[in-house]
């Protein structure tokens, strides 16, 4: 056989797999729409299954019924569910989410003010979790039954049985009242309120592009507290998978050969093993993230940080539907691309996946 | 060593060898062997073995509730209140001078008939969808996930908060919501497993028998997929109590003065400060709660389910 026939054989069968790779693609974003469409009929459903009525949440039931009338009509009330359905899903598509009762704003321009603030405070949980818990992984599953790898998994079984709420109450009891190395709730100090202008939403980092380095220093310690906390949590998780993964990977043939070519096992542990888990991490990383939404709202609410947690805890005492609804829905979505994200992600890295 | 006593011994070692034995005689004894074998395994893992123990009083606690209480749950004292432990209140009272110790107790039975109740409702749906996906597979096993991913699409406690706002908050309301919450991973779960079983030799047998779809998925498949079902939502029984307890702490969940642990911390959170044990003791009993049913699962996981992560 000649090179020039074997090129083209090559390039088509990189091609069949670049269109069947692109097909899976495709399938899982149709799917995702369909996904999508669901989570808003979804939401739509709790918000008319209420027993509150919308309109008495509103003007209050002291209204003139005249006044009722109109404004049921106004909103569409008095409308059939499938075409107030309708309308809600083209309001949305034009990023329209209703007014909420609480604050009186839109509640899109609410939820852009409040989600940097819970990004924020994901992020540095998870950046803190991930540096610490895939080496503690990897080093039980290396040891593993040693005393390390006991007490790893000890730690890690406390973290994902413990209720958020309850460590994030007695770390503010500890580090705040009692040590009072740690400030207190909120996300600044007093002196600080109001000085740092809103760029990104994100208090840490608008102080440092503004070059606030008082206000900087300020909001990155009460931002320390809650982001340690769902970062212990968080790392629990992550740990547990990732020790479980290695254990697997590491009775694989392919690490027996790499100890018979004589590799260090430092190189085969990061190189090799930690290769070769890294798809299948990335996914469940992408999930924990995704998951870490829920835990910020019970620490948003314990710390009283404004972020989208606390203002959707703080619609639903307020009985604010839209707010409520629409916080929900945004976190869904959130999540449902996190996990659509993991999904393509893995099928670049891990080749057994495609 | 008397008669009676070695007659015993030897009865007992004789009950050992029967359900030891390599050539079962009968059906009942093979699967009375299975099961010994497992738990000479269960037993030999001691975190499990404490997960079990702890669940066990949490559900003797829960169910002589009564009995060991020392004061009523609900009794209010406004001369005694926030009571550091005594021996008069063993845990302590709380901001209306009731008993924390009865009222944790009290608490057991909320949260674990939450449980209960969430995994009774939700256990068969789980199973049921799962199947009925798996095996008639096409457009229903389409339509099926795709449901069970727009559930899942969502974090559990956000999705059971907006359920429990839409339906007004309570215990009724919280255990549908977690319970909406908790079906879809089961479905998946029941769902690859009846995948894996429906192509094999034996369920050809089966159909060529003539048995009929229902029989079919009742004898045959489900008995299967039951092992690691149980080990799942044993796992997930920790996950329930967070939620419940996170729904009570919200304000959501139970309503006071119900005595529910989360709804306890939420009413007295404010004296962490200076009556720290006034809210860290119910937090402490949901702590033990689902660090023993993760131990119990993790040890289910080992002797049923091996494969599993």
């Amino acid at each position: 056989m000649t090179a020039p026939d074997l090129s083209p054989r090559g390039w088509n069968r990189f091609a069949a797999g670049a269109l069947a790779r692109g097909g899976g693609i495709a399938s899982s974003l149709a799917g995702i729409l369909v996904t999508l469409f669901g989570l808003v009929l979804l939401t739509f459903v709790i918000g008319r299954t209420m027993p509150i009525d919308p309109v008495v949440a509103i003007i209050g039931d002291k209204a003139p019924p005249g006044m009722v009338e109109q404004l049921r009509e106004e909103l569409g009330l008095d409308r059939s569910l499938i075409e107030q359905f309708w309308i809600y899903l083209t309001k949305l598509l034009q990023g329209d989410l209703g007014r909420s009762v609480m604050t009186g704003q839109p509640v899109t321009a609410d939820i852009l003010q409040f989600f940097p603030a819970t990004l924020e405070l994901a992020t540095s949980a998870m950046i803190i979790a991930l540096l610490v818990g895939v080496p503690l992984g990897i080093i039980a599953a290396a040891r593993q039954d040693s005393i390390f790898d006991n007490a790893v998994r000890v730690i890690s079984l406390i973290g994902y049985s413990v209720p958020v709420f309850v460590l994030a109450l007695v770390c503010l009891l500890v580090f705040y009242a009692k040590l009072g190395i740690a400030p207190g709730t909120g996300s600044q100090g007093i002196v600080y309120q109001g000085m740092v202008p809103f760029r990104t939403g994100m208090i840490v980092l608008d102080a440092a592009l503004d070059g606030q380095w008082d206000a900087f220093r300020d909001a990155l310690a009460y931002l320390a507290m809650p982001a340690l906390l769902l970062a212990f949590i968080t790392m629990s998780l992550i740990v547990r998978m990732t020790r479980a993964f290695m254990l697997e990977a590491l009775s694989g043939e392919y690490i027996v050969a790499a100890r018979a070519k004589g590799l260090s096992e430092t190189r085969i542990l990061w190189r090799h093993g930690l290769g070769n888990i890294a798809g299948r991490l990335f996914t469940v990383i992408a999930v924990i993230y995704a998951g870490l939404l829920e835990g910020t709202v019970l620490t948003e609410t314990v710390f009283s940080r404004p972020g989208l947690g606390f203002y959707l805890t703080r619609s639903l005492l307020n009985a604010d539907m839209n707010a409520v609804l629409g916080a929900t829905l945004v976190i869904g979505v959130i999540y449902v691309c996190l996990n659509l994200l993991a999904d393509l992600a893995q099928r670049q890295l891990d080749p057994r996946a495609r | 060593m008397t008669n009676a006593q070695s007659t015993a011994v030897q009865e007992k070692s004789s009950r050992r060898d029967w359900l030891l034995s390599d050539a079962p005689a009968s059906r009942r004894q093979a699967a009375w062997g299975k099961a010994y074998r497992m738990w000479l395994q269960f037993r030999a893992n001691h975190l499990a073995m404490t997960g079990l123990v702890t669940a066990v009083l949490l559900i003797v606690a829960a169910l002589a509730a009564p009995l060991l209480a020392t004061h009523d749950p609900a009794g209010i004292d406004l001369v005694n209140r926030l009571q550091p432990p005594s021996a008069q209140n063993w845990l302590g009272t709380d901001d209306l001078g009731r008993d924390l110790y009865s009222r944790v107790l009290f608490g057991a039975r909320v949260t674990l008939g939450m449980v209960v109740a969430v995994v009774v409702l939700v256990a068969p749906i789980g199973l049921i969808v799962g199947i009925v996906a798996g095996y008639a597979g096409g457009i229903t096993d389409r339509i099926l996930m795709r449901v069970t991913d727009i559930f899942l699409a969502f974090p559990r406690l956000v999705l059971a908060l907006a359920f429990v706002a839409a339906l007004r908050p309570g215990v009724t309301s919280a255990v549908i919501a977690i319970a909406l919450t908790a079906w879809p991973p089961l479905a998946r779960l029941a769902r690859s497993e009846t995948l894996t079983i429906r192509n094999t030799d034996y369920i050809s047998a089966v159909k060529l028998t003539g048995a009929s779809p229902a029989r079919i998925v009742i004898r045959h498949i489900a008995p299967v997929c039951i092992p690691s079902m149980i080990v799942r939502v044993s796992l997930d029984i920790s996950g329930i109590i967070l939620t419940a307890a996170g729904l009570g702490f919200l304000g959501m969940g139970a309503q006071p003065p119900m005595p529910e642990w989360g709804t306890m911390i939420a009413t007295t959170s404010g004296f962490i400060l200076d009556q720290w044990w006034v809210p860290t003791i119910p937090g402490i009993a949901i702590l033990l709660a689902s660090l023993a049913f993760n131990l119990l699962g993790d040890g289910l996981r080992d002797v049923l389910d091996p494969k599993q992560e």
